[in-house]
């Protein structure tokens, strides 16, 4: 198992070099200048423009601006934002948590409702239940989610008034310090009366945004490898047996059907942190996804460079981490490796 | 944006008498995949007769007559069916246009995914090695950037238009195709079938394409049913974005972006686009469900 | 370390509450972003400069609402009678604020805090001229280096004498601005003995009425009230709520989730006029949104079709449906709220008959033209794509074809400034009141007859430029007023842009809140407001 591990550890560094590599020539032919960028109408005059480029190293020739980038990020240097002026990775670090914890809600979201719509549905194949879960499943993947959460906040938020436009917690009500960056646990910790159902109510929207398309593929995933699983041998005969329907689908069928799930829910953490980009610009939601877009418009070459290789850095462990699992689940896939 | 991954990706050619009969007899048998089918052939219909089916030209503005509400609203005008948008453009027509806009955009990607993916998808499969690894190290590479910061990385650095919205979302969802090709390719290559081929010393280029290629179909198929909804989605995303269609190209995600200020006020105006987008996208997921279950014997079953 | 802040917030935190929490009355507002960081001088946006201004002061401050130019830390000022040495008096007493980020101050603000603000900006070995980058755009956009001679203490601890090159109206507003911001020195010298002076910018210490508590990129920055020189504030808690989105910034003022919100959707001042728990304030912009027609590239260097395409344009459309009223049609360079603007000046009507006409006599058919949208939202224009495209419709009923042009907002202006376009939109917003800040920066050219930089119609005329470089000159301003009008008389019958309007500048604020003022200079403002239940 470890020697598994490492060898796929060991795989994933040829991508790490790539991925710097790609990600500063990318950005670099990217038209537009950090410093232009920031002025108002007034603009710059060519001296200060070049001193300024000066003093950023940004009249380095490329290559040696590419040494310096790869020299400082192996000693764990992200670099300085040119916007904030302060380090890449602090930003990252303090909007990440933001987007983590709408990212796991909306996967325990997703897992929540879309493995039992995905078992009902598969053991009512063919009924009401069936054609209705899966028309409403493919309805959500074919959602376009930008206007899903539109359409949630005009009705939730502004005509019912359920849940709060935007933001993560009742400013006026609620100030407790950022301990984990989970509002859910801070405000827990926290001890503030109502705080907890204060972030919930801040949270859930967003969350079920996020969650759709997550939702929909799990449930559509869950219900066709339990159809499959429900076809196995071993099934009919613990059917054949008098096993309850229960015990034969909930334990024996259900345990090998979700092997091929924990894949997909891997596979949709890229699509999450995507969809988070979306998510995040309609509720001004305070994470690494805006926080992207917006350094795009900026040029912010730092911030970029860094978001981008940490968040790949994210998707590949997770892609690894989801393997392990799953060699663990499967040990056939262990061995024939 | 969706993922692929509900699809098994192992499907086995079909069978061989009268292949395209069994397909649309197993086709015909799905409610859902005749309806998309029809919503699809609809909507194709009035993407292509759009200049003689609407009622105005999408980018004529009619001052006085801005945000109007849908006919069955008060405040509307008779005139203008779907209403108006913010600078008085006729809703229907802008919509009409702008399934031609999504569909053509649709298509393209699926296209040029289809040939780049095949071609790298074969190459990775049959040449190995060296060749296996680059191709398949720079979709790993392709895969660990958000598909949306991607794009839009890759469409500031060629400019926002609709080729390049083409370019972009084509360069985002290429290793599902890629991917698929040569695991498909890779199967097959251990058959007997292809050994036989070998033996009898058919090109290595004609192994390819002429005796793998038609084998590894199917799932290919039902991929780029998947993939031409995928990419209207994203491609509505960019345009949301700001980042796709110029104006004043009526784009459904740039409809959309272009009215965000009228949310409150005029929520009709918003309504619109998004309701074509979701329509547009479902009955081809619907279509690509019943392609996938008409290809796939296994799940034909029963 | 990071823990160690953490805890130190939590403390803080707490500490807070447990003062307050009986009848604390907070304000929330809804800004658009994130600040840069805290420091006024080494940052650009409005944005940035709303985040530091209820820490800090400068030595004069704009009335609010208005750009008179009042005492605030300098009780009192002279200038000699060269113009050339201005000597301020500081106020005695006046405390920084204690506690934020472990700083105790030991005094209160000197000389040396002012030279120090000053020097940062302006002197290269600085200890803290290279710390965050060191770009100080607006110090040097002001022309300071050029101006300053010295920056000195005087007879006391308590004044302050700086020394002009030469004599300049204007300074005394320049040094109201945000960049003229004075700094705690000896808050510097922690930071610095701390090995952390970088944190200067990002935790800031001053002497404003409000203390910075805590910011969370992207989601809030809190200040409490500070009893300081100007007294304590009405309300306890300050709170920015970031909401880069405009209809969820009005849609948290409904549900009273904020209070005071900046840039409303033009789209939804109709439902906000109507709303009983919302009180719309207005004022008149202080600032000119144009459409320039490239004088450098045919035709557009002949008068007639410079003026048949103004005649083109429906500008009452543009008015109603980009800027949904918020605006006023403009028929001068110069805001109507701006001393010597010419009333007289006739406008150019709405005909595009004639203007096929005229463009027919001017022997131009079948022109294929640009027009350049600027990418982004600016005061003078709330929506360049709308009205890039409505322009086009107009166009395209006067027989020119054009084609939208939008570059990423630097890219755009650097290229516009380089003549690129044919046609296309920008804007202005002034600095401070003068009609020198208009007219010579955005239609003026140098003693070779070529364009500013900041000129994109390039558009030069040798009599406005001698009109304008005169007023410049001379201080009496009833003789100024004069000058300027006879350039407007001179703009008004060359048309090197199209006038399209001077945005008003709504904010909407909850009926509960008291004594908020509009600023006409963009800025946002809490020292004096109040809060009622």
């Amino acid at each position: 198992m470890i020697r598994f591990f490492l060898k796929r550890l060991a795989l994933t560094i040829p991508t790490f070099i790539a991925l710097m590599f790609i990600t500063f020539v990318m950005l670099r032919l990217v038209p537009g200048d950090p410093i232009e960028v920031r002025m108002g109408e007034r603009g710059i005059s060519p001296e200060r423009l070049a001193q300024l480029r000066h003093e950023m190293g940004l009249d380095q020739p490329l290559w040696r601006q590419f040494l310096d980038y790869v020299y400082a990020l192996l000693h764990g240097d992200f670099g300085t934002s040119i916007v904030s002026k302060s380090p890449v990775l602090h930003e990252f670090l303090t909007l990440f948590p933001a987007t983590l914890e709408l990212t796991i809600t909306a996967m325990l979201f997703a897992v929540v409702l879309g493995v039992p719509a995905g078992v009902i549905a598969a053991s009512r194949r063919g009924g009401v239940y069936d054609q209705t879960l899966m028309g409403l499943a493919l309805t959500g993947y074919s959602m376009p989610i930008f206007w899903w959460g539109l359409i949630l906040v005009l009705v939730m938020s502004n005509t019912l008034h359920l849940t709060p436009v935007s933001g993560r917690v009742d400013l006026i009500k609620f100030y407790y310090p950022s301990v984990t960056g989970f509002m859910l646990i801070d405000s827990v910790i926290s001890g503030q009366k109502g705080a907890f159902m204060d972030a919930v109510r801040h949270l859930i929207l967003p969350m079920i945004v996020l969650g759709t398309v997550p939702l929909a593929v799990i449930a559509r995933m869950t219900r066709s490898s339990m159809l499959e699983v429900l076809e196995e041998d071993y099934v009919r005969t613990a059917r054949a047996k008098g096993l309850s329907w229960t015990r034969v689908v909930g334990v024996h069928a259900l345990r090998n059907a979700l092997i091929p799930v924990v894949t997909v829910i891997g596979l949709q953490v890229g699509g999450l942190l995507a969809g988070a980009v979306l998510t995040e610009t309609i509720f001004s939601w305070p994470g690494v996804g805006k926080w992207l877009i917006e350094s795009i418009n900026r040029r912010d070459y730092p911030a970029l460079q860094g978001g981008i290789m940490l968040i790949a850095t994210i998707v590949i462990l997770v892609n690894l981490f989801i393997d392990m699992l799953y060699g663990l689940i499967n040990p056939r896939i262990r061995h024939a490796k | 944006m969706p993922s692929d991954a509900s699809l098994p990706a192992t499907a086995t050619a079909p069978a061989p008498p009268g292949p395209f009969r069994a397909f649309w007899r197993a086709f015909r048998e799905n409610r859902g995949a005749v309806a998309g089918l029809a919503v699809v052939s609809f909507i194709l219909f009035v993407a292509i007769f759009a200049p003689l089916l609407v009622p105005y030209s999408p980018v004529e503005q009619f001052r006085g007559f801005s945000k109007l509400p849908p006919f069955w609203v008060e405040g509307s005008n008779p005139k203008f069916i779907l209403g108006t948008d913010a600078v008085g453009r006729d809703m229907l027509s802008r919509l009409m246009y702008g399934a031609r806009v999504s569909l053509f955009i649709g298509l393209s990607v699926m296209v040029v995914s289809m040939v780049v993916g095949v071609a790298l998808g074969l190459a990775a499969a049959f040449f190995g090695g060296f060749v296996d690894v680059i191709i398949i190290r720079v979709m790993d590479l392709i895969m660990a950037i958000p598909s949306l910061v991607l794009a839009i990385l890759i469409i500031a650095i060629i400019g926002p238009n609709l080729t390049n919205t083409i370019v972009a979302v084509t360069i985002v969802g290429l290793p599902r195709y890629v991917r698929l090709v040569r695991a498909s390719a890779l199967t097959e290559l251990t058959k007997d079938y292809v050994t036989a081929a070998k033996v009898s010393g058919v090109g290595k280029f004609r192994l390819m394409t002429v005796t793998v290629l038609p084998n590894c179909l199917a799932p290919l198929i039902v991929q780029a049913a998947l993939g031409l909804s995928d990419a209207i989605l994203e491609a509505a995303g960019l345009g949301f974005l700001g980042l796709g269609a110029q104006p004043p190209t009526p784009e459904w995600g740039s409809m959309l972006a272009d009215t965000r200020d009228l949310m409150l006020s005029h929520p009709w105006v918003m309504a619109f686009p998004g309701i074509a987008i979701l329509t547009t996208v479902l009955a081809i997921n619907l279509m690509g469900d019943g392609l996938r279950d008409a290809l796939d014997p296994r799940l034909r079953r029963s | 370390m990071k823990f160690k802040t953490l805890l130190g917030a939590a403390l803080l935190a707490s500490s807070m509450l447990a003062a307050g929490a009986a009848n604390a009355k907070s304000l929330v507002y809804c800004s658009e972003g994130s600040p840069e960081n805290f420091t006024p001088s080494i940052n650009t946006t409005g944005t940035s400069f709303d985040a530091a201004r209820p820490v800090y002061n400068r030595l004069v401050q704009f009335t609010p609402g208005t750009t008179q130019v009042e005492a605030a830390l300098a009780e009192s000022w002279t200038i000699s009678d060269d113009g050339k040495t201005l000597t301020f008096k500081l106020r005695p007493g006046i405390k920084f604020h204690s506690g934020v980020n472990g700083f105790t101050p030991t005094r209160d603000l000197t000389a040396e805090d002012v030279i120090w603000s000053f020097d940062r900006q302006w002197k290269p070995d600085h200890p803290f001229a290279k710390v965050s980058g060191g770009s100080y755009d607006y110090f040097n956009d002001m022309s300071m280096p050029d101006l300053l001679e010295s920056v000195a203490k005087g007879d006391d601890d308590l004044t302050v004498v700086i020394k002009l090159k030469k004599p300049n109206a204007p300074i005394l507003a320049n040094l109201a601005m945000d960049f003229a911001t004075i700094h705690s020195a000896e808050y510097a010298k922690y930071l610095l003995d701390k090995g952390t002076p970088e944190q200067f910018d990002q935790i800031p210490v001053g002497t404003g009425s409000f203390q910075f508590v805590d910011y969370q990129k992207d989601a809030v920055i809190r200040f409490k009230a500070f009893d300081g020189w100007a007294g304590k504030p009405k309300i306890d808690d300050l709170i920015y709520a970031i909401t880069p989105d405009a209809t969820a910034r009005y849609a948290k003022i409904k549900a009273n989730e904020c209070q005071v919100m900046i840039a409303p959707n033009p789209a939804d001042l109709a439902d906000m006029k109507a709303n009983a728990d919302v009180n719309l304030l207005e004022q008149a912009g202080l600032n000119i949104g144009y459409y320039a027609l490239n004088a450098q590239k045919p035709p557009y260097d002949k008068v007639e079709v410079r003026r048949a395409i103004a005649m083109a344009i429906d500008r009452d459309a543009i008015i109603s449906e980009v800027y949904q009223g918020a605006g006023q049609k403009a028929k001068n360079p110069i805001p109507p709220t701006m001393w010597s603007y010419d009333e007289s000046t006739v406008d150019i009507p709405y005909d595009p008959v004639k203007a096929k006409e005229m463009l027919k006599a001017a022997g131009v058919e079948g022109l294929k033209t640009d027009i350049w949208w600027m990418p982004v939202q600016r005061p003078y224009n709330p929506n360049a794509k709308r009205m890039a495209e409505m322009i086009q419709a107009d166009l395209a009923k006067v027989g020119i074809e054009s084609t939208l042009v939008s570059y990423e907002w630097g890219e755009y202006r650097k290229r516009m400034q380089a003549a690129e376009h044919q046609t296309g939109m920008l804007g202005w917003t002034g600095d401070n009141g003068d009609p020198d800040n208009f007219l010579a920066v955005l239609l003026g050219c140098n003693s070779e007859g070529k364009p500013n930089g900041n000129n994109i119609p390039k558009w030069c005329n040798a009599e406005f430029q001698e009109v304008v470089n005169k007023a410049a000159e001379i201080s009496d301003q009833a003789e100024r007023a004069k000058l300027y009008k006879r350039a407007q008389e001179i703009v008004a019958a060359e048309v090197p842009w199209v006038n399209i309007a001077h945005s008003t500048v709504f904010e909407p604020i909850r009926k509960s809140v008291t004594g908020y003022k509009v600023s006409p200079l963009g800025s946002h403002e809490f020292q004096n407001v109040d809060i009622t239940e």
